[in-house]
């Protein structure tokens, strides 16, 4: 195969079917991790639906988990080791509170802003779920892949979301998301947008075994 | 009284009593240019700092220096004076405390950095901002007074 040159070759805005499916594995792999993951740490049964890739325009990426000013849960990491790059997790309001509720002991129907303790457990849970993502993307490209420790934000949705929003439009004018359903009683409804810098696409890629 | 909204890498103009808004400001910059006389407004959402960085540069109100020039042109076609145009600007914010100053950590403030210099450059008076810091705003402005609003999850509103 020839060697492909880093940078400039890849460009979301020609993303193509198997890119998609590989990013759809991520997804379910990752997800179901994620799963096993909260599952232990509440004590809970928690099941998934099949993740849903979503691709998009930049400009739609502000609204797509909610209105622009609902207040959403943002959970950023640094992706560093044999790729780098950054990843986020959001969760909406009433899931995030949910969770916690549970690992606190709290009743469901507790809705108190959330204190210092709780912020630190947000912060876990963000942990937990986003390294089983990460966990499932190294697993399936062979590569080490280690994250930073993860970075809070609670604010409206537009305002977190401008972030990754801001990070693909450096290369291109669209953006994907995975959005990942789980739950039992509850459904926790939560949204992971992977964001390799340009040249790790190609790292991802061609480890795959995925042509542009 | 319409509400004008417009999105992020997105521009538009409003005449009095019109009303112009873009909601959830994060670390993109909103910029906010009126004319007092005709009361002809204008709000451009950008995202990033400098077209002439990018390979792709083709929505050119997804950057600071592209987007206020096109934001002005289309003010003056409106019937809007130049040299009477002020402006404001809120955003640029950090919204994860990411260390290290590469990368996406300071592009709100390069952002309010690249916007500043761009109005300057152009001659328009900036004469109110409110940048920077940890959290969204939702902006409106008012051309009618030339008040710029500014909302916050937890916050007081308030005009500049």
């Amino acid at each position: 195969m020839e060697r492909r040159t880093a940078m400039a070759k890849f460009s979301l805005d020609q993303v193509n079917d198997m890119y998609f499916d590989v990013l759809k594995e991520i997804g379910n792999i990752g997800a179901g991790n994620a799963t096993t993951a909260i599952s232990n740490m509440l004590n809970l049964r928690v099941n998934m639906d099949v993740p849903k890739v979503e691709f998009m325009t930049i400009q739609e990426l502000p609204t797509a988990i909610s209105a622009e000013e609902e207040t959403v849960v943002g959970i950023y990491l640094e992706v560093e080791s044999d790729i780098g790059g950054s990843m986020m997790f959001l969760l909406k309001m009433g899931s995030a509170q949910y969770l916690v509720n549970h690992l606190m002991g709290r009743p469901d129907d507790y809705a108190e802003e959330f204190n210092e303790m709780d912020l630190s457990a947000l912060k876990e849970i963000g942990n937990i779920i986003s390294g089983s993502y990460l966990s499932a993307l190294s697993t399936m490209t062979n590569m080490v892949i280690t994250s930073s420790v993860p970075y809070l934000a609670i604010d409206m949705a537009g305002a977190i979301l401008s972030v990754p929003a801001i990070q693909f439009g450096q290369y291109g004018d669209n953006a994907l998301l995975i959005q990942t359903e789980f739950g039992d009683d509850v459904k926790i409804q939560g949204f992971f947008i992977l964001m390799p810098d340009v040249e790790s696409y190609d790292k991802i890629l061609t480890s795959l075994g995925v042509a542009l | 009284m319409a509400t004008i909204k417009v999105g992020m890498a997105d521009l538009n103009i409003c005449k009095a009593p019109d009303m112009i808004t873009t909601l959830g400001l994060g670390s993109c910059i909103g910029i906010a240019i009126y004319d007092p006389v005709t009361k002809i407004g204008g709000l451009a959402h950008i995202m990033l700092p400098d077209s002439k960085q990018m390979r792709n540069n083709s929505n050119i109100a997804k950057f600071a220096d592209t987007g206020i020039e096109e934001l002005v042109r289309r003010m003056v076609r409106a019937g809007a004076n130049k040299g009477r145009m002020v402006s404001k600007i809120a955003g640029g914010a950090k919204m994860f405390e990411v260390k290290g100053v590469s990368g996406i950590g300071n592009v709100g403030e390069r952002n309010a950095v690249a916007s500043r210099a761009k109005l300057k450059q152009l001659g328009i008076p900036l004469i109110a901002e409110d940048t920077g810091l940890n959290y969204g705003r939702t902006v409106e402005l008012y051309p009618e007074t030339g008040d710029f609003y500014i909302k916050a999850v937890g916050k007081t509103k308030k005009i500049i």
